[in-house]
C-alpha cells in the first residue's frame, strides 16, 4: 500500500474539504480555484453543494452555518487590522556610542512581523562576524544588540528580509543615540 | 492535549538510539496491527528519528523534520499528517456534520454524534482506551484523534455522555507547529 498524496490547504492548511469550517473560507476558497481547479469544482459546484445537505434539521444546521460566517468575519477583519499594524509598524537601529570610538547597535521593532529574533541574531553574528545578543528594552520589548558600527550593513539586511515577506512599505529608520535625534535615511549615519 | 501548545512547551530534543528506535517501531506495530506492511515507509530502517520532550510529559518522535508520532504515557498515537497518508491501517469512527465544527475547536465527542444518522460506529466491537481516527459526514480525510473513553458497544447502549477524549485534531497546536 502506498502513501495517500494529500493536499492541503495553502492558507488554513486543512484538506481543503474542512476549509468551510476554518476561520478564512473565502480566501481559501479563492486560493484553491487559483492551484487546483479540478477539485475546486469537486467541492464547490452547485451540485456539490446541493449533495452537501446532511442529517441534521435545517434549523440546526442554519444555526451552525451562522455562527460559522460570524466567526469567519471576525477573523477576516482580525487579518486585516494585523495586516495595517504590520504596515504602520517600523523597524529602528539604533546606534549607541559605548566609549568614543566603539559603538554597539539596537535594533528594535521587530518583533510584529514574526520574525524570530534568536535566529536573526545568530545570522548577524555570523554574516558580520560579531558578538549579537537579544534583551528587553526598558519598556518590556524585545531588542537586539550588535556590537560594532554597523547600522547601515544591518539596514540593508533588514530592508531584504522584509522585502522577502512582501512588507516593502515598512520603513526602517535609523537613529544616532548622541544628541542629534533623527538622520535622513538616505544619507545613513556617518563613521 | 494540545489545544495551547507551542514552541515554548518543548523542552528538549534529541537524537535516539537505533534500538531504542526498533523498540519504538515494533511497539508502533503491536498497537496498529494494520501497520505492518508499511512500517518501513513511515519509520524507514536507516533514518534518524528525534525525539522532542514536551511540557506534561508528552514526547514527539520527528523523522526527516516531520513528527511522525507522539507517545503520552504508554499510548502511541500517529499525528494526522501520517492518518491521512495512510488512513486503512487505523480504526475508524464517524460523526456527524453538526460535530464537526466542535470536534474543530478541540471538543470531546459525545456518544449521540457518533450514534445518529451521520455517524457511523464499526461493526465489531472496540475496547475503551482504543486510539481511534475520527472521520465526519461526508469528508475523506480524518479530522481528529481520539481515545474511546468507553467500548464502542456501550456507546452503542448508552448514547450518553462523552465517549471520545479528543488528543489531537485538525488546526490544534501540534498541527501548527512548524518543524
Amino acid at each position: 500500500m502506498n502513501a495517500k498524496n494529500i493536499l492541503y490547504c495553502g492558507i488554513c492548511s486543512f484538506p481543503p474539504e474542512y476549509c468551510e469550517f476554518g476561520l478564512s473560507f473565502n480566501r481559501c476558497k479563492q486560493w484553491l480555484s487559483e492551484n487546483n481547479s479540478e477539485l475546486f469544482n469537486q467541492l464547490y459546484s452547485d451540485e456539490a453543494l446541493a449533495n452537501a445537505t446532511s442529517t441534521l434539521s435545517l434549523e440546526k444546521e442554519e444555526k451552525i452555518s451562522k455562527d460559522l460566517l460570524k466567526k469567519q468575519q471576525k477573523e477576516e477583519a482580525r487579518v486585516e487590522r494585523e495586516l495595517a499594524k504590520k504596515l504602520q509598524s517600523k523597524v529602528t537601529i539604533k546606534r549607541i556610542e559605548r566609549n568614543k570610538r566603539k559603538h554597539i547597535i539596537s535594533i528594535t521593532g521587530l518583533e510584529v512581523f514574526d520574525i524570530e529574533l534568536k535566529k536573526l541574531s545568530k545570522t548577524f553574528s555570523s554574516k558580520f562576524a560579531t558578538g549579537c545578543s537579544i534583551s528587553k528594552t526598558a519598556d518590556k520589548k524585545d531588542e537586539i544588540l550588535v556590537q560594532g558600527d554597523l547600522s547601515d550593513e544591518a539596514k540593508v539586511f533588514i530592508e531584504n528580509l522584509l522585502k522577502e515577506k512582501g512588507l516593502n512599505e515598512v520603513k526602517v529608520e535609523q537613529i544616532d543615540d548622541k544628541k542629534i535625534k533623527k538622520k535622513a535615511a538616505a544619507t545613513g549615519a556617518p563613521a | 492535549m494540545f489545544k495551547k501548545f507551542s514552541k515554548e512547551d518543548i523542552h528538549s530534543r534529541s537524537n535516539i538510539k537505533s534500538s531504542v528506535q526498533r523498540g519504538l517501531k515494533s511497539n508502533f506495530v503491536d498497537t496498529y496491527p494494520g501497520l505492518e506492511p508499511i512500517i518501513d515507509d513511515i519509520i524507514p530502517k536507516k533514518s534518524q528519528a528525534i525525539l522532542i520532550k514536551c511540557e506534561d510529559k508528552i514526547q514527539l518522535y520527528s523523522i526527516d523534520n516531520e513528527i511522525v508520532l507522539f507517545q503520552h504515557f504508554d499510548d502511541l498515537v500517529p499525528t494526522l499528517k501520517i492518518v491521512h497518508k495512510y488512513s486503512d491501517c487505523f480504526p475508524k469512527v464517524q460523526v456527524d456534520r453538526g460535530a464537526i465544527k466542535f470536534v474543530l475547536s478541540g471538543a470531546n465527542i459525545m456518544c449521540p454524534g457518533l450514534t445518529s444518522a451521520g455517524g457511523n460506529l464499526p461493526e465489531e466491537n472496540l475496547e475503551k482506551d482504543r486510539i481511534v481516527t475520527v472521520y465526519a459526514e461526508g469528508k475523506e480525510h480524518a479530522l481528529a484523534i481520539g481515545r474511546l473513553l468507553m467500548s464502542s458497544d456501550e456507546i452503542k447502549s448508552k448514547n450518553k455522555g462523552h465517549g471520545i477524549e479528543l488528543i489531537h485534531y485538525l488546526g490544534d497546536g501540534l498541527w501548527n507547529l512548524q518543524e
